[in-house]
């Protein structure tokens, strides 16, 4: 019984979809991350102003993304937007966005927290030596809020990678989708196959999000000594 | 305080979209009227877009060599075949249930195929074409037993999945029959298995892909109550494309295309005992 499954996972190209559903997944959350970082590290510098006006457009828009779900803003995006404005956006542009805008918003709060969380002496100390702003930035604070900001970083990474599950919603195909659609069609035929399916799927997702928090954790650990 | 202040500025962003949203939704009818015409449109594209299901055999679902196949996908097919000539021109937009009237609204495709039920409510959005599948609620009991007829119900139990159009017409319509009701769909049927009910009411397509498979049940009731009607939707307001799809539906249904794509498609799950009569509209409802 148990093996009529998993002979399902090298019927046809079942087991080449499922790999490229994986691949279409990681593709997505991978340029959302490299985005998300280049843009939430320079709006967690901006946001480490004390003037009211920058902090409460920044502070408005991190807080839409925390409160709003992402499936809301997937299918504000993909279905509502065009059909008021007639703006034309592919499923993956808008995962695109929306991923993009979420990481970005998650990674400015990080890195801010981390710049504000730096002893003040620093700031101090670095103005006594002469440098200037941008100097002090690139020579003093960055430096020390990188350590203290890439454990929760790569733990927003691997969160980001597990909710491109959602983007099924706006058709796109993924790992996810691909196990459904194998699943449904051999259903009656072998009872077992979510079980085999789902497990690797299960699978694919701890090969690529295990080693990333070992790899936080080994960080962590390496910097608190 | 400033937390006050920042929750107040959410909420004047937010009713400002909704307002924005709610105000443009009531253009958007009439600017579909200004555009050129949709059939040209599809043309000058060279693609149909299509919505399909991907999972729901055997109406419309991915093979294991990721190929689009089911019913919905045979009509679909012919479509792009009969518009732009060649059967492969279609674009598949792979939907869930609840995305089908968005997909529409937003124009992320032509023509939804993905057995969708006609209802009143859904004809307030979309604009339903001539049908080409009928359902209806229908009863499965055992050989050894089999229900044929409401009057046979009365005085035995029979099992109901939650929400479903079967619980709703034997609530509203024979209030005297007793319901054994379940939550999901395979619990059901498990329970008529286990005689905890002495038939069971669901879809009638659904039943008979399930009675298929376990031979010594069969739907002896298969249709009872309202037909529902499965046909294929378009855009609200598009008048060219959807008299487009009703002359072509009642071409289909003169050469019996949809009997053909029943023998293909629908047979090998639902069995001999099925008649393709019960399921198929060639195109058009006979009255």
């Amino acid at each position: 019984m148990l093996n009529s499954g998993i002979s399902v996972l090298f019927e046809g190209t079942n087991f080449l979809r499922l790999l490229e559903g994986l691949f279409e997944t990681l593709r997505v959350a991978l340029i959302a991350v490299v985005i998300s970082i280049v843009m939430g590290i320079i709006i967690g510098i901006i946001r480490t102003s004390k003037n009211k006006l920058v902090q409460i457009p920044f502070r408005i828009y991190l807080e839409l993304f925390r409160i709003i779900p992402i499936l809301v803003w997937l299918f504000v995006i993909y279905y509502i937007v065009p059909a008021n404005f007639g703006l034309e956006l592919s499923s993956e542009l808008v995962a695109l966005i929306v991923f993009s805008l979420w990481g970005a918003a998650e990674i400015s709060d990080i890195v801010r927290g981390a710049i504000i969380s730096l002893p003040k002496h620093q700031v101090e100390s670095s103005k006594a030596l002469g440098l200037g702003v941008v100097q002090m930035y690139r020579y003093v604070l960055i430096p020390q809020a990188t350590k203290r900001s890439i454990p929760p970083m790569i733990n927003l990474i691997t969160r980001m990678i597990k909710t491109t599950a959602l983007l099924t919603m706006i058709g796109f195909v993924e790992v996810i989708k691909v196990g459904q659609q194998i699943i449904n069609v051999n259903n009656l035929e072998h009872p077992t196959v979510s079980f085999w399916i789902y497990g690797f799927i299960f699978f694919l997702y701890f090969c690529i999000c295990f080693p990333l928090s070992r790899f936080s954790r080994k960080l962590e650990q390496k910097w608190a000594t | 305080m400033k937390k006050n202040y920042l929750l107040l500025l959410f909420l004047a962003v937010l009713t400002l979209a909704l307002a924005a949203c709610g105000s443009s939704e009531s253009n958007s009818g009439d600017s579909q009227s200004d555009t050129t015409s949709s059939i040209d449109e599809i043309k000058e594209r060279g693609t149909l877009r299509v919505a399909v299901f991907s999972d729901k055999p055997p109406f419309g679902y991915v093979d294991s060599n990721g190929e689009n196949q089911g019913y919905d996908i045979v009509l679909a097919k012919r479509l792009a075949k009969d518009l732009l000539g060649d059967e492969s021109k279609i674009e598949y937009v792979i939907t869930e249930p609840q995305a089908r009237v968005d997909l529409l609204k937003s124009d992320k495709v032509d023509i939804v195929l993905a057995n969708f039920t006609v209802t009143p409510e859904r004809q307030e959005q979309v604009d339903f074409a001539n049908p080409y599948m009928k359902v209806a609620v229908g009863v499965v009991s055992p050989n050894s037993a089999p229900i044929e007829s409401v009057e046979q119900l009365k005085g035995k139990k029979l099992i109901v999945p939650k929400g479903t159009t079967a619980e709703t017409y034997f609530m509203k319509n024979h209030p005297d029959i007793e319901l054994v009701k379940y939550d999901q769909i395979t619990e059901a049927f498990e329970a008529l298995k286990d005689g905890r009910g002495d038939a069971m009411a669901q879809d009638n397509a659904l039943l008979f892909g399930w009675a298929n498979e376990n031979p010594g049940f069969s739907v002896a009731l298969p249709t009872l109550g309202e037909q529902d009607y499965i046909a294929p939707a378009v855009k609200k307001g598009n008048t060219e494309l959807l008299e487009w799809l009703n002359t072509e539906l009642e071409a289909l249904g003169k050469e019996q295309f949809f009997h053909k794509a029943y023998d293909e498609t629908l047979k090998p799950a639902f069995g001999e005992n099925i008649v393709a009569d019960d399921v198929v509209v060639e195109g058009k409802v006979e009255e």
